[in-house]
């Protein structure tokens, strides 16, 4: 559980990145903290394995004050993925998920054996242990990246817009393997995303963020979706614009939804063809 | 012409290949004499350079100082350390090693500036210690546009190294002020030769060197670079600071 306590966040040139915010992340779920730039998502991520030091309030990780804790120790026990997967370009893929558990003290060849298991598990052939990042595609980096983060076996892992840079199918198909890990390795998730479809579709908890990290909602999806709490809410999960309300119109032999803007949304389909499509929840 | 046949002549004469004045001795004199310089100018510039290059301050008093020892006049500044510490080798040291410093300062801190900050930021978000960061990190990665400043630096110091000869019996600059004295232009011109000859070399030397140290990855990523997908250019190979400097 991390616990968030009147935190705020004040840079050196004076901006209020965060002012006075106050959350409970429960354990073994996904938290998705979205929202415009500016509204200080990324800086409460950082927070958490003190890459930013709040500069009032306390956070908490399972009762215990991280101030406390050294940030270097703290930061190795938390997994980590960023958004240009930041791997280091002169070290091969398998060295690269094996830089943790290597600065841990694990055993060279341990650690290998480990991360080429790490491999398997983001859906990555073991081929491509010895090829360096720039060899990669965006998603494979992207895949990398999150082996990276589990290589120590964290509770707790941060994503901070880690499928923002690639193409939304390639985003699409990381989700869903996403949403698959979580379901295995029940992770303690904090995900940052601009993307409130996104948010949807991985959040059990969405926190929707005004600027200066002001919480304007704060729940699962459906509660969200279904009582936005004020307008701002609403104009974020697009309900005030038609986005949420489709209707149906009969073109061409098939049932489309089209939406109160009248942008093509998606086609009606059985409920049977509907769950055989994996990701019908993110149509864009 | 016929100037530059004498020179030649005077190089190939083997009466200039003996004794303690002859070429081979000249020549290692001043191979040695330029090493040394660029190491010490390299053991006080390297480690100024990866701190300012880590820590990100000092850089605007680094570029000046570099810009105020650049715009000394090695010459000048010869022979008022050499007025001081008297006649030797101790003054052209002084003077060389204060040429050679600029140079290898930029490059020890562009090299570390050159690297994309996110992957700096996430080598410290997953845990390294600024130590291991800057070790395994920013050196490494840094390491090209370091060699680029230190060729640079040695470049400048061959061909200055002459100079050492005007308060020395010492280095290929015996024969340029020898020559002058006596108004033996074949052996002026034939030494002068000698000095771009072992420049020469050296350059090749460090065109490889500078090749074999850039990261292998690095190097990998060079065809990505040509597809644009990477907004920042391939500052490895450059060796941007050497332009300008002489």
């Amino acid at each position: 559980m991390i616990e968030f306590r009147s935190v705020s966040k004040q840079f050196p040139d004076g901006t209020l990145a965060v002012d006075d915010f106050s959350l409970t992340l429960p354990s073994h779920q996904t938290t998705v903290l979205v929202g415009s730039s500016g509204s200080g998502k990324t800086t409460l991520l950082r927070m958490i394995n003190r890459m930013v030091d709040p500069s009032s309030g306390t956070i908490e990780i399972d009762g215990a004050d991280i101030a406390a804790l050294e940030p270097v120790q703290l930061r190795r026990s938390i997994g980590y993925v960023m958004q240009n997967s930041g791997l280091l370009p002169h070290r091969t893929v398998i060295d690269n998920v094996a830089t943790v558990p290597l600065l841990r003290g694990v055993p060279r060849r341990k650690a290998r054996t480990e991360a080429l298991s790490l491999l398997d598990t983001v859906g990555l052939d073991r081929s491509l242990a010895a090829r360096y990042p720039n060899q990669l595609s965006g998603g494979q980096q992207q895949r990398v990246g999150v082996a990276r983060g589990l290589a120590v076996n964290p509770n707790i892992l941060l994503m901070d817009e880690p499928f923002g840079a690639v193409d939304p199918i390639v985003r699409a198909e990381l989700q869903q393997e996403l949403i698959r890990l979580q379901s295995e390795l029940g992770k303690t998730v904090v995900f940052v995303t601009h993307d409130i479809e996104e948010a949807f579709l991985l959040g059990d908890q969405v926190v929707i963020l005004r600027d200066g990290g002001r919480i304007a909602q704060v729940g699962s999806p459906s509660d969200i979706l279904a009582k936005p709490a004020d307008d701002f809410v609403a104009s974020f999960v697009g309900a005030d614009r038609g986005k949420r309300a489709l209707h149906v119109e009969r073109r061409g032999g098939s049932d489309i939804l089209v939406d109160t803007d009248g942008r093509l949304a998606g086609v009606l389909v059985a409920p049977s063809a509907a769950d055989a499509t994996p990701d019908h929840r993110a149509p864009r | 012409m016929n100037l530059f046949a004498d020179a030649l002549n005077w190089i190939l004469d083997p009466a200039n290949y003996v004794g303690p004045g002859g070429i081979p001795v000249r020549l290692v004199e001043h191979l040695g004499f330029t090493v040394v310089a660029v190491s010490l100018a390299a053991l006080i510039a390297v480690p100024f350079g990866f701190l300012i290059g880590h820590t990100g301050r000092g850089r605007g008093l680094a570029v000046a100082t570099s810009g105020g020892l650049r715009a000394i006049p090695t010459l000048g500044l010869l022979t008022l350390v050499a007025l001081w510490v008297g006649i030797g080798l101790g003054a052209p040291y002084v003077a060389l090693t204060i040429l050679a410093i600029p140079p290898i300062l930029a490059g020890a801190y562009t090299g570390f500036e050159a690297i994309d900050r996110t992957v700096i930021d996430s080598a410290r978000s997953v845990g390294m210690s600024e130590a291991q960061i800057m070790r395994t990190v920013e050196v490494p990665l840094g390491l090209p546009l370091l060699i680029a400043g230190i060729r640079s630096a040695t470049l400048q110091v061959v061909a200055t190294a002459t100079l050492a000869a005007y308060v020395a019996d010492f280095g290929l600059g015996r024969f340029l002020f020898a020559g002058l004295k006596t108004r033996d232009y074949a052996e002026m011109l034939g030494g002068s030769i000698l000095v771009i000859l072992l420049a020469v070399l050296l350059e090749g030397i460090f065109t490889g060197v500078q090749r074999l140290v850039v990261p292998k990855g690095v190097a990998a990523a060079r065809p990505s670079v040509d597809r644009g997908r990477s907004a920042r250019p391939a500052s490895g190979m450059d060796p941007a600071i050497t332009k300008g400097t002489h």
